[in-house]
């Protein structure tokens, strides 16, 4: 029954996502964090998602071309200006006195967090109504 | 009662096929509704019905060449043409789902399944209930 691959579709988007809310809240908690030096600073790190076809996931049939779920390619850096800050009592501080911060935009990063969130709850209704209509079908006759 | 896709169930049974592979398509439409590029697809109902239920000859899906395995009237959920969205207004990253369009059709397409659903027990009922007699 091709009912159960909603099961997997609507799973993939689930693992995506929260994928996505592990970046944010990593995001989050470095915000603040400083670095000796540009390259040493925290870069915002972002998901990308690319859906899976049905040809890549193996399946022959005519309808290949369709989705069959979403799966995370890779994290990303920010490439985003580090910003210096000129701190010559901070312990971190370079030789000429500066401390570099993250790039990481606390707005942005909310904004996706209130996304991820939204579309993890998506995901878990698609599977609930599902089930429900699964069960409904076991019952037939009845 | 008699139908061209279904002896006992009439155009319900394929009918079922059809809005689980429309559940599918949403549910995809969802999962990807943060993918980049990504074009949100659904079944074209109206388009499929037609063609289960118009015309006899249409019904056997056509094996465009010689040796290859024709599907007799079953439920061939995976061969049910998608359509692409048309999206209600654009996005910068050239996604075309719009999240609450997806839902209301899942939610529509939910109620219709379970419509169908009605409609083949109404049929079990009806056959138990000529079987037995109405005794049973």
């Amino acid at each position: 029954m091709s009912m159960f691959k909603v099961f997997d579709i609507a799973g993939s988007g689930m693992a995506a996502q929260s994928l996505r809310l592990n970046t944010t809240a990593s995001n989050l908690a470095n915000a603040n964090s400083v670095a000796s030096s540009p390259e040493e600073a925290y870069r915002a790190r972002e998901p990308l998602f690319a859906a899976v076809h049905a040809a890549m996931a193996g399946e022959v049939g005519t309808a290949s071309e369709a989705a069959v779920g979403v799966r995370v390619t890779g994290v990303t850096e920010s490439q985003a200006a580090i910003p210096s800050h000129y701190e010559p009592g901070n312990p971190m501080a370079d030789a000429n006195g500066y401390v570099y911060g993250s790039n990481v935009n606390p707005i942005d990063e909310l904004v996706n967090m209130i996304s991820a969130s939204r579309s993890y709850q998506n995901d878990v209704e698609v599977m609930n109504s599902a089930k429900q209509l699964m069960l409904k079908t076991l019952d037939l006759g009845k | 009662m008699s139908s061209p896709s279904d002896p006992l169930f009439g155009i319900h049974a394929r009918a079922l096929g059809v809005w689980q592979r429309r559940a599918e398509a949403i549910a995809d439409n969802l999962a990807n509704a943060d993918t980049p590029d990504y074009k949100a697809r659904d079944v074209d109902f109206r388009k499929v019905l037609a063609e289960a239920g118009g015309n006899d000859a249409n019904l056997q899906l056509a094996a465009p060449s010689s040796g290859q395995a024709s599907s007799n009237g079953s439920t061939p959920t995976g061969n049910i043409p998608l359509e692409w969205r048309v999206p209600l207004q654009p996005s910068m990253d050239g996604n075309t789902v719009d999240t609450q369009v997806e839902q209301a059709a899942y939610a529509a397409n939910s109620v219709h399944y379970q419509a169908s659903l009605t409609f083949i027990t109404a049929q079990i009922r009806m056959l138990r209930t000529a079987i037995t007699g109405g005794g049973g």
